[in-house]
């Protein structure tokens, strides 16, 4: 049956295979293929017994080198952070209101508090920043609570009105609702709209009502009070909006924004880092004193 | 019956060529000389880009993402220029392979130059072919391994050389040179060195011709763009057959000393796809029943003896040809001393076959490449070149890339203003360190204010060879078209400090309407 026969029209040897006395030609491998292919099945027997390669019920057979996706991830994560261990020191004992005059380590913690601030802060305040209603935009220059870098890694560090943090910031408004009828409510609301267009707060229909409800906190002249986190009535930001329904519900049921306090769950460099991130949005304060820009 | 039987997998036959002088054999070692040349010592060549830049005058910087060829600097947004070099490239391969064939494989691809480079050193030291057959059949001697261990360590330094050479592309070749000595150099240095070592030693010295056949897809690619008016190395079998060697015949092959027992191999025969081989069939008429009157072919086998593929071209096109031509240079020195013209074996391409056997004058190989096909392939290659010409030329000195910020899209600030953020980007593509002014032009009558963040003057400086990300405000003020429109055109004008050359970038400003 393997008698060399040669096939009469192409002068090519045959297999000896028939089909329907169709043949097969023998064209050989070159034989190197055959032990290239002998090399690869013995890479792969060897590639089992040391890495990972069966799957089982619930988890692969484990190789003899112990080797796994996530060691390596943990260990590249550890020494990245190994890595940066010089310069989170450098950014917890430094003057934070004097970040700005040290350039790599303002560098540092931008980069480091933007992928905080994505990670942690960006699912009220947003990715850009830009808030909600009842979530202040960070990229203006309206503060509550104060906007130098200082004052912002305080609000990151403890929060605002939470339970979890005795220094959390605190403060409340009242709801009016039960204190003044309807048609006072109404009256103040349009005097408070009027307030950025330079109406007198204590003068006018709703004077009286915002000199004896609303004065002690957002003051006299109606610009707000920081520590208190009252905000300034008379700029062209407003936190829950200023329609007639908007500013009614406000004065009515007293809006109670609430911010949990991260400096138990952040680093204190993260909490930092955020602060600075926060700070160069475009809004931040620098103090009065440093006159140098 | 063992020998009987079919073998399914063949062993390496190895193949002597003999050596051979000639017309395209010149032409070949010039293309080996310069194509070597090229290769090793591109990376020596200095070139002065002042303080700041390489003097490398062609390096791949891939640590710092830059491309340097002598007066030209590649950044990776301009990899456009790479992209157009490669669709040249390919047009190129149409047009050469539409034109002659696998001129390619036969004279300019690293595995045929390295393996006619490789040859040369065994031919030096273990001598021509009847030589080098001797040797690989003699018993193991000491004279044997002597030649075979010398023949293994030139080819050893020459694999070095060209591992060695190609990481000096990458790097400064004179500190790396230094440091590949001192063992100072990285690892990855030494592996790429050991690896391009290995593969051109093997490759080179002991597969040969076998990466060709079994290994490499040009020939299979290359097959399908070839047409019946491609140049090729082709034997005229209307001319040389019946082949034979009556006793005259015999007498001058004798005289010539080139015949000898067939010991190389032979490479299987694949033929070309689509090709119809005519010349396979031919052979099967026994040579007694032939009454015709005796071809050209002495059946000296000349041309077998000098091929590095140890085939036949008798046999008609096939896959293993690489159409190195030294078959032509072998066929025409018999022809000579047979007192028959040259060109038993030449570049002929598919189309003369019918028309020369019928007794036509042949077609001059020169109006085969000259043809419509070949012209508009060479129409289109140019073309994409002379546009990555003009694109290079009119690249520019200074550029800027602005990016409005989209999250959000604008910022009310206290006093009712309305504020865009913009990431613009400055490339400094010089030597030394620049100064860019930044300046907005706005629609008449609109009013904003710039501001840099770092930056209060409005000057950003970018050093050397660098690109400098900035964010810049523009304010419009409360009440005004451009804050509550839903949006304006911006220009950004930049101005080169040091040159004082000016680009702009247009761009929109979004109003609280939007």
């Amino acid at each position: 049956m393997t008698k060399r026969r040669i096939d009469p029209v192409t002068g090519t040897e045959t297999t000896g295979h028939q089909w329907d006395g169709i043949e097969e030609l023998n064209n050989p491998l070159p034989r190197w293929w055959l032990w290239t292919f002998y090399a690869t099945i013995l890479f792969s027997v060897i590639y089992v017994i040391l890495y990972p390669a069966w799957p089982l019920a619930s988890r692969a057979t484990e190789g003899v080198l112990g080797w796994t996706a996530r060691n390596d991830v943990a260990r590249e994560i550890a020494e990245v952070d190994a890595s940066q261990a010089q310069m989170r020191e450098a950014l917890v004992t430094t003057d934070l209101s004097a970040l700005d005059r040290n350039e790599p380590l303002l560098a540092f913690a931008t980069n480091a508090g933007a992928a905080v601030f994505r990670t942690h802060c960006s699912q009220c305040h947003g990715s850009g920043a830009a808030g909600a209603p009842g979530y202040p935009n960070l990229l203006d220059d309206e503060w509550l609570w104060g906007g130098m870098i200082e004052d912002i890694a305080y609000t990151v560090r403890h929060g605002i009105r939470n339970e979890a943090d005795p220094e959390a910031r605190w403060s409340q408004m009242p709801g009016f609702g039960d204190m003044l009828s309807r048609d006072e409510i109404a009256t103040l609301v349009a005097h408070v709209q009027a307030l950025p267009g330079g109406q007198d707060p204590l003068a006018g229909p709703g004077g009286a009502l915002f000199e004896s409800n609303c004065a002690a906190c957002h003051g006299a002249d109606a610009r707000g009070e920081r520590t208190m986190g009252a905000p300034n009535l008379t700029d062209a930001i407003w936190l829950y909006g200023n329609s007639d329904e908007q500013l009614t519900d406000v004065i009515a049921n007293g809006p109670f924004g609430v911010m949990p306090p991260w400096g138990g769950r952040l680093r204190e460099a993260e909490v930092r880092a955020v602060a600075a991130y926060v700070h160069g949005l475009g809004g931040g304060e620098a103090p009065v004193a440093d006159g140098t820009e | 019956m063992t020998d009987q039987s079919t073998a399914l997998y063949a062993a390496r036959v190895p193949i002597f060529p003999r050596r051979v002088s000639g017309h395209y054999r010149r032409l070949k070692w010039g293309i080996l000389i310069v194509t070597l040349a090229i290769y090793y010592l591109t990376p020596w060549i200095r070139w002065d880009r002042g303080p700041n830049l390489p003097d490398q005058a062609v390096l791949v910087d891939l640590a710092n993402r830059r491309f340097y060829f002598f007066w030209i600097e590649i950044w990776p947004h301009e990899f456009y220029f790479v992209a157009g070099l490669l669709i040249m490239a390919g047009l190129g391969l149409f047009l050469f392979t539409a034109a002659l064939g696998r001129v390619w494989c036969g004279y300019a691809c690293p595995q045929t130059v390295w393996t006619d480079l490789f040859l040369v050193v065994e031919r030096w030291v273990q001598g021509d072919r009847n030589a080098r057959m001797r040797l690989h059949q003699s018993a193991w001697s000491l004279r044997k391994w002597r030649l075979k261990l010398t023949t293994w360590a030139i080819w050893l330094l020459i694999a070095v050389a060209t591992g060695g050479a190609w990481v000096f592309y990458f790097t400064d070749a004179p500190t790396l040179a230094r440091d590949l000595v001192t063992f100072d150099a990285p690892r990855v240095a030494y592996l790429t060195i050991a690896l391009l070592t290995a593969t051109t030693f093997v490759f080179g010295g002991f597969m040969r011709e076998q990466v060709c056949i079994y290994m490499c897809p040009w020939p299979r690619i290359q097959a399908a763009m070839m047409d019946e008016g491609t140049l090729t190395v082709a034997y005229r079998d209307w001319r040389g057959e019946p082949r034979g060697k009556g006793l005259k015949r015999r007498e001058a092959a004798e005289s010539l000393r080139i015949t000898g027992p067939q010991v190389g191999g032979r490479a299987p025969l694949i033929p070309m796809p689509g090709v119809a081989n005519t010349t396979t069939a031919k052979r099967q008429i026994p040579e007694g029943e032939d009454t015709r009157p005796p071809g050209d072919c002495i059946d000296c086998n000349a041309c077998v003896n000098v091929c590095p593929m140890g085939i036949d071209i008798r046999d008609g096109q096939q896959m293993a040809c690489i159409t190195c031509a030294l078959c032509i240079d072998a066929c025409d020195q018999v022809m000579e001393k047979t007192g028959r013209p040259r060109g038993l074996i030449d570049y002929v391409a598919l189309s003369d076959a019918p028309r020369e056997a019928a007794g036509g004058e042949p077609i001059p190989a020169w109006r085969h490449a000259v043809r419509p096909r070949n012209i508009a392939y060479f129409a289109i290659w140019s073309a994409v070149g002379l546009a990555l010409l003009f694109a290079l030329f009119i690249r520019p000195d200074i550029e800027m890339t602005v990016a409005p910020i989209r999250n959000p899209t604008f910022v009310t600030l206290a006093d009712g203003s309305v504020r865009n953020a913009y990431d613009v980007r400055l490339l400094n593509k010089h030597g030394d360190d620049r100064a860019f002014l930044l300046a907005p032009s706005l629609e008449t009558d609109a009013q904003a204010e710039m501001e840099i963040e770092g930056h209060p003057g409005h000057v950003v400086p970018v050093p050397a060879d660098t690109q400098s990300r900035v964010r810049v405000y523009l304010t419009a003020e409360p009440g005004t078209d451009m804050a509550t429109e839903a949006a304006s055109r911006v220009r950004f004008w930049v101005q080169d400090m040091t040159s004082g050359e000016r680009a702009h970038v247009d761009t929109t400003f979004n109003g609280s309407e939007n």
